[in-house]
């Protein structure tokens, strides 16, 4: 007796466990996106979740990642949990060939057409003629002053090197970044530069001009409003941010000697629950009726949309300066590194820095 | 059998504290000695094979051994002004105040305890600043630090100070001794275990200290620490940071191993 009710319990449950299983997945296919980004990176703000959920009756959810890593980590152990995921484009090509995410059908996107060309198919994001990423935003990282301070306009990256501003500069204390630099102020490639000892030297240079190095974006205004900072480096967004929102005296400059770029996509994750509600979602992450918003309102990076450009304020910087064709040119953009490339990078820069403490 | 209950009881009772240490404290040190000797942090698609180059590196690599020695030479700096600042405060809570004075004074050394570490080096990076403009110098570092272990040096030494006789001293004046003489043939001698306690609570953890050194040092920062740090959240080369912290564990054990017979001797004495 017993047993037979142990065993038909047992038959029902398998014979409802698929069900069960396909339920909810059925009911989330309807109605919900899962979102995989960084926290507080434009597809999490309020305002754009609530008008996407308007238009299309599709719930957008989020999950967070803290570094790249953890991103792909995410993708490799819960396959089928995410449907849009943010990827640098130094990272798109990896997690295609991991098999992370699947090619876009980009004729399901309507303002794909209207994204810069150069961005778009980037080979970063396109393989054997699919788009495995929509490009979506992008950024620069150069450097920026205090114009109420000098006042002759800066178009070197000589001036972090200007004995005028001695004691006055700021950096971040990042390898990549700095190596970077010094690729870009002795004329080198800053993916592959030919000689290290040329770039090592530079930035050894910098002794006398340095102050201290900052390590966020909060920390960048408190240096910069207390004086420490006359000419630093800094990320092309939260400088718009520093002038707009905090009221500083910051004016960014992209130098005749080019400046680091960097581009973000967003992709369709490889098991998808939902791909056509992940597609109308980046296609209206790509619109400019969300783009505009974002950057006036609350600050953001440079939109991959010409049209969402255009419309920016004419005062925008990421419309002046970023929207500028002459300006793109100069720009070197960031490639993938190896973990060798990584430490070596480390060294060369903890080596800079000691010399800094001699 | 009432003893090999009571040695039952007391397992018993030890167990739990025990293996709550080995689990807390030498388990992940042991992944981390694992680590150390691996090319690789073996996760995702990396290979990881076992090798003994971060230990190399250590050696033949000048950034390496040579911020070991400016974070040693950090921690003796501070350990010194800690020990040199905390006597007198010490003596004087031992000596001179007592009662409900004694236990305000012993709440505003604790304070800075209270406080979040991080908080604390920022208020530095304000303090820092005024007249003196000390801020982004080594020196900035030293204070910092002082002043976030100056209380392990007050407490030690003030324990030690507080279990000495009194009478000892007394006897010392009354047989004709300077004030002069006492402290230094009596008072510091017998104190010595404190200041000993003292050093070593406070030697340790500055050598390996990354936040303040980064937040308050500018150029200088640079050290060990800092070091270490930056294998775990800029490179992810686990193995070279935790290669690099057995390194300094290393060395400090050798520099107790060599001081130890010198102290016995000196404490005995």
């Amino acid at each position: 007796m017993k047993m037979t009710i142990n065993r038909r319990a047992a038959l029902a449950m398998l014979g409802s466990a698929p069900l069960l299983g396909a339920m909810p997945r059925l009911a989330r296919a309807a109605g919900e996106i899962k979102v995989l980004n960084w926290q507080g990176y434009g597809t999490d703000e309020k305002w754009a979740t609530e008008a996407f959920e308007k238009a299309t009756g599709i719930k957008v959810v989020h999950d967070y990642f803290n570094s790249e890593q953890e991103m792909l980590t995410k993708l490799r152990t819960s396959p089928g949990a995410y449907d849009v995921v943010l990827i640098n484009n130094i990272y798109v090509m990896d997690a295609a060939k991991e098999g992370l995410i699947q090619p876009l059908d980009t004729a399901k996107l309507s303002n794909f057409g209207d994204l810069a060309p150069a961005l778009r198919d980037s080979d970063r994001f396109v393989q054997d003629g699919k788009h495995y990423a929509s490009a979506w935003v992008w950024g620069l990282t150069s450097f920026a002053y205090n114009f109420e301070k000098i006042t002759d306009k800066i178009d070197t990256i000589e001036a972090l090197w200007n004995p005028a501003y001695a004691g006055k500069v700021g950096m971040r204390d990042d390898a990549m970044e700095a190596i970077q630099f010094g690729a870009l102020a002795t004329g080198q490639d800053i993916n592959n530069p030919a000689d290290m000892a040329k770039i090592k030297d530079k930035l050894m240079a910098l002794k006398p001009q340095l102050k201290t190095f900052w390590s966020s974006e909060d920390e960048w205004n408190k240096l910069f409003a207390a004086g420490d900072y006359l000419v630093a480096v800094y990320w092309s967004g939260s400088a718009s941010r520093s002038r707009k929102a905090m009221k500083l005296p910051v004016q960014f400059v992209v130098p005749k000697e080019g400046a680091i770029g960097w581009f973000d996509g967003l992709a369709v994750a490889a098991n998808a629950p939902n791909p056509d509600g992940a597609l109308a979602f980046i296609n209206y992450m790509i619109d400019p009726s969300f783009y505009i918003p974002w950057d006036t309102n609350v600050g953001a990076p440079a939109s991959a949309n010409l049209k969402a450009m255009a419309g920016l304020p004419e005062d925008a910087l990421n419309r002046a300066v970023l929207g500028d064709a002459e300006v793109v040119k100069r720009v070197q953009w960031m490639a993938p590194v190896t973990d060798q490339q990584r430490q070596a990078q480390q060294e060369l820069w903890d080596e800079v820095k000691t010399s800094f403490a001699q | 059998m009432p003893g090999a209950e009571k040695h039952l009881r007391v397992t018993f009772l030890v167990a739990p504290a025990y293996l709550w240490l080995a689990l807390t404290v030498f388990l992940p040190l042991a992944v981390m000695l694992f680590f150390s000797f691996l090319t690789a942090v073996p996760v995702g698609a990396r290979e990881a094979t076992l090798t003994l180059q971060h230990y190399v590196s250590f050696f033949t690599k000048k950034i390496y051994w040579y911020n070991a020695l400016r974070s040693l030479e950090l921690a003796t700096y501070v350990t010194l002004a800690c020990v040199v600042l905390g006597y007198p405060v010490a003596v004087i809570l031992t000596r001179m105040i007592t009662g409900r004075a004694r236990e305000a004074i012993f709440l505003m050394i604790i304070l800075p305890f209270w406080t979040n570490a991080l908080v604390r080096t920022f208020s530095w990076t304000m303090v820092l600043r005024g007249p003196f403009d000390i801020i982004f110098t080594y020196p900035a570092i030293v204070i910092g630090l002082v002043h976030a272990y100056l209380p392990y040096a007050v407490l030690t030494i003030y324990v030690s100070l507080q279990a000495i006789d009194e009478r000892l001293i007394e006897a010392a004046r009354a047989l004709g001794a300077s004030k002069r003489q006492a402290f230094m043939r009596v008072m510091l001698p017998l104190s010595l275990p404190g200041v000993l306690a003292g050093v070593f609570l406070i030697f340790i953890p500055v050598t390996g200290s990354f936040m303040e050194p980064r937040i308050l040092g500018g150029k200088d920062a640079i050290m060990l620490g800092p070091i270490i740090e930056s294998q775990f959240t800029a490179t992810f080369n686990w193995p070279l940071g935790a290669a690099l912290s057995f390194m300094m564990l290393a060395i400090i054990l050798l520099m107790l191993a060599l001081g130890y017979p010198l102290l016995q001797r000196h404490m005995e004495r």
